[in-house]
């Protein structure tokens, strides 16, 4: 129940549409979404293929909250081979896409092979279709929605693509949906773009319907919709400044990396801050946001929808960048503008708007400008090098150059798009890429977080705040505070939240939920819609049954003990300033305790015990 | 005490909290593509605007339905569709100048904002009370309100 159980598959290779039934056995086990696509994915691809062949696939798909009426219940995810990883790759994305396609009826979408020429997916309910995308192919998010729509003569039609970093190779390169909801990390973009496939248009007109409950969902959801109004989080501090209510109060204790992690405090942090974000500016009187935003059916509204002063120099004579659109979130104001040492709000809402144009991730885009202005300042990388730009820490223009040369793949642009372990690597310097297993670190610093740390350095997908939130105790006391400095107990916190996590992402639901829900909030919901007994502690199994799954994948992929680690900086520098001065990860101290934890082997192995316990074969 | 609907844009977030609650109470499922509330983005100017019906006393929609199938809720003041007399000319949609009846092609009849009887779902469904079911008589009040509270009692003239 609330599953359409119908799955669309697309042959690219042959061109050929077929559709199938959901597998039930599988639903019950895993749920939705990111659980669901993930096991679809790990029994139809060999993990240790090449990311970007043909052999990979790539899986959007819904859960089984998608599309209803419950609070955030619009949300969807790609699942893959991530290329800048070589890891599972599973990207979440919100707007309204997700939704129209449960509309549409179907659960899921698995793209297998390689089209022989661009083509985009046309879906209106029952009919699907693959058409010409010659004309697009080449044009950036923004220009192929437009021509979508028009094309198509259906405003009402919600659309995902690709830009052109994807199809150039950007290692990084989202999906955007919904002109600025990102599908955004691990370069499930660039997957997309390498099976000549430029968007995915839909129109659903049949509803989502087949509730278990139907009474008993309507009021677990208004329930879930009262306990969110009045969570202090969820109810006024998200809608008043969605995530970038985070940048001082992170900053504060000393957890704010800055100028690629030598520093944990940034001077200019109130410059680019949520409350910043409200102030007017001096230029027209008007302040950066006009307003907050709403995905599908979300009751928090923590999206931002802002402007760039019309006389900043990274707007000038540019009249398209003049409107509103997608605002600066707390993960790309910190990349974009801590991390390189940038305190210039407006050109961080402006690298903002390129990243949704162009679909590219701006966390690993901003890290990665950061490694190469670190390495800029050692003299690793010259002027010539950079297309002769001043990359030194600070510079708002070199942000914005490398930006616009990162959407038109020229110049320096190409090194920039390799993401920064390849470009460290390539200039001599791999310590310094602020990653695990490839992927950049988002805004948090394991040495003044210590759980953190541990979970960026177990993450599935590579470092990643959204695997694991051990922010929310360690800092804001959700679900209890615990103190941020210690790793005592850190290891049992982290995987209960890597696991809850995973729970809420497969049941089609936002995790900023989980600023005020716990799965006691949630299951209710859940069991309404689907029917079958979904308890709180059978989210949390399925949640560990998925991480487990996705351990195994990067396992079968290569991935050993050795890549469960953070960069030596944040083991051997110790934070100089602020609450944590002094310290460095101990990352390496709690990762035994970690696998024991989790029933692993000393390798960081499932054991034969905790497969047979999880129903993993 | 008639009610009537008030929406303020001001505080639409874009949800369609009102398009699931909608559509659910009327069709039973949640497809905001069979709602009689829309909510319309304007991307460049970052507004959110709910629309629908508003009840009008003259309603150009009775008066050129043929078959006489819209017809007025004394209780509510609500024109309602009666789906067994509707034959889904769509004249009435021509004959609406807000557009806010609309032809369902699954039923072959028109649909529009009949107030649920008195209880309107979006009203309930929406978090930010943009939407919100008052006096009829005095839908302006929340606004004199807001305006109230800005008036200088020292200076006040009226």
């Amino acid at each position: 129940m609330s599953w359409t159980g119908k799955v669309l598959r697309i042959n690219l290779t042959a061109g050929e549409i077929t559709t199938e039934a959901l597998n039930e056995e599988w639903k019950n086990d895993y749920l939705g979404s990111r659980g669901l696509a993930t096991k679809y994915l790990s029994e139809e691809i060999d993990p240790a293929c090449d990311p970007l062949s043909a052999e990979n696939k790539m899986i959007m798909a819904t859960g089984p909250l998608t599309g209803t009426m419950a609070s955030t219940g619009g949300r969807y995810v790609v699942v893959t081979k991530g290329p800048l990883t070589n890891c599972i790759a599973c990207s979440n994305s919100g707007g309204f896409i997700g939704a129209e396609m449960k509309s549409a009826g179907w659960d899921m979408i698995i793209f297998e092979g390689k089209s022989p020429t661009p083509v985009y997916l046309y879906i209106e309910n029952d009919k699907a279709e693959l058409l010409p995308a010659d004309e697009i192919w080449g044009t950036s998010v923004w220009h192929t929605d437009e021509w979508l729509h028009a094309k198509h003569q259906d405003p009402l039609l919600r659309i995902a693509a690709v830009g052109r970093p994807a199809e150039n190779g950007c290692l990084y390169a989202g999906i955007i949906n919904d002109l600025h909801r990102a599908a955004g990390r691990s370069g499930v973009g660039t997957v997309m773009a390498s099976k000549n496939l430029k968007a995915v248009a839909v129109r659903g007109t049949l509803g989502v319907g087949n509730i278990a409950d139907p009474a008993g969902f309507m009021k677990a959801v208004n329930d879930g919709k009262a306990v969110l109004a009045e969570n202090p989080v969820t109810g006024q501090g998200l809608p008043a400044y969605g995530t970038q209510v985070l940048m001082n109060v992170i900053n504060e204790i000393g957890a704010l990396p800055t100028n690629n992690m030598k520093e944990v405090q940034f001077d200019g942090a109130h410059a680019i801050s949520g409350e910043a974000m409200h102030e007017p500016r001096k230029s027209d009187g008007r302040p950066n946001l006009t307003t907050n935003a709403a995905c599908f059916g979300c009751t928090i509204a923590c999206g931002r929808i802002s402007t760039i002063d019309q006389g900043h120099f990274s707007v000038k004579n540019k009249s398209k960048y003049w409107g509103n659109s997608g605002g600066l979130e707390y993960e790309a104001a910190w990349a974009l503008g801590a991390d390189n040492g940038v305190d210039d709000l407006d050109a961080l809402t402006y690298c903002n708007f390129i990243c949704n144009e162009e679909g590219f991730d701006p966390i690993t885009f901003g890290a990665t400008v950061a490694a190469a202005m670190e390495m800029y300042e050692d003299g690793n990388l010259s002027k010539e090098q950079t297309g002769g730009i001043d990359f030194s820490f600070g510079s708002a223009e070199a942000l914005t150059q490398a930006v616009d040369l990162v959407a038109s793949g020229e110049g320096f642009g190409v090194d920039l798009a390799l993401g920064s372990k390849r470009l460290c690597e390539k200039y001599g310097r791999p310590e310094l890429s602020m990653s695990v297993k490839g992927l950049e670190f988002p805004a948090y610093d394991p040495r003044g977080i210590q759980g953190i740390g541990l979970n960026y350095a177990t993450s599935n997908r590579g470092a990643c705040h959204v695997r694991g939130y051990t922010v929310a105790s360690e800092v804001l006391g959700i679900p209890e505070k615990t103190d941020p400095l210690t790793a005592e107990g850190k290891p049992a916190l982290v995987k209960a939240f890597q696991d809850a996590t995973a729970a809420v992402d497969s049941a089609g639901i936002c995790l900023f939920t989980t600023f005020a829900w716990s799965l006691d909030n949630i299951a209710p919901q859940v069991e309404a819609a689907c029917g079958g007994g979904w308890s709180p502690e059978r989210l949390a199994e399925t949640g560990e049954r998925i991480w487990n799954m996705e351990r195994d994948f990067n396992l079968k992929a290569g991935f050993t003990r050795a890549d469960d680690n953070l960069p030596e900086r944040l083991r051997t520098e110790a934070a100089k300033t602020g609450p944590a001065k002094g310290l460095v990860s101990k990352v390496e101290e709690m990762l035994p305790e970690y696998y024991e934890l989790r029933g692993w082997d000393s390798d960081g192995v499932p054991t034969a015990e905790t497969r047979k316990r999880l129903g993993l074969s | 005490m008639q009610k009537s609907l008030v929406i303020n844009p001001d505080k639409c977030t874009g949800c369609l909290q009102c398009e699931l609650a909608c559509s659910y109470e009327n069709e039973g499922v949640f497809n905001p593509s069979k709602s009689r509330i829309k909510v319309f983005t304007f991307h460049q100017e970052g507004r959110f605007v709910p629309y629908t019906c508003t009840q009008c006393s003259e309603a150009w929609c009775q008066q050129a339905c043929p078959v006489n199938a819209i017809t007025l809720n004394l209780q509510t003041g609500a024109k309602e569709v009666n789906e067994s007399s509707c034959v889904g000319c769509k004249v009435c949609t021509i004959a609406c100048p807000f557009g806010t009846v609309n032809y369902n092609h699954s039923s072959g009849k028109v649909i529009k904002c009949d107030l649920c009887g008195g209880n309107p779902k979006c009203v309930e469904a929406c978090p930010t009370q943009a939407i919100t079911y008052v006096d009829a008589d005095q839908t302006g009040l929340e606004k004199m309100r807001q305006w109230a509270t800005e008036t200088d009692n020292n200076t006040a003239t009226a």
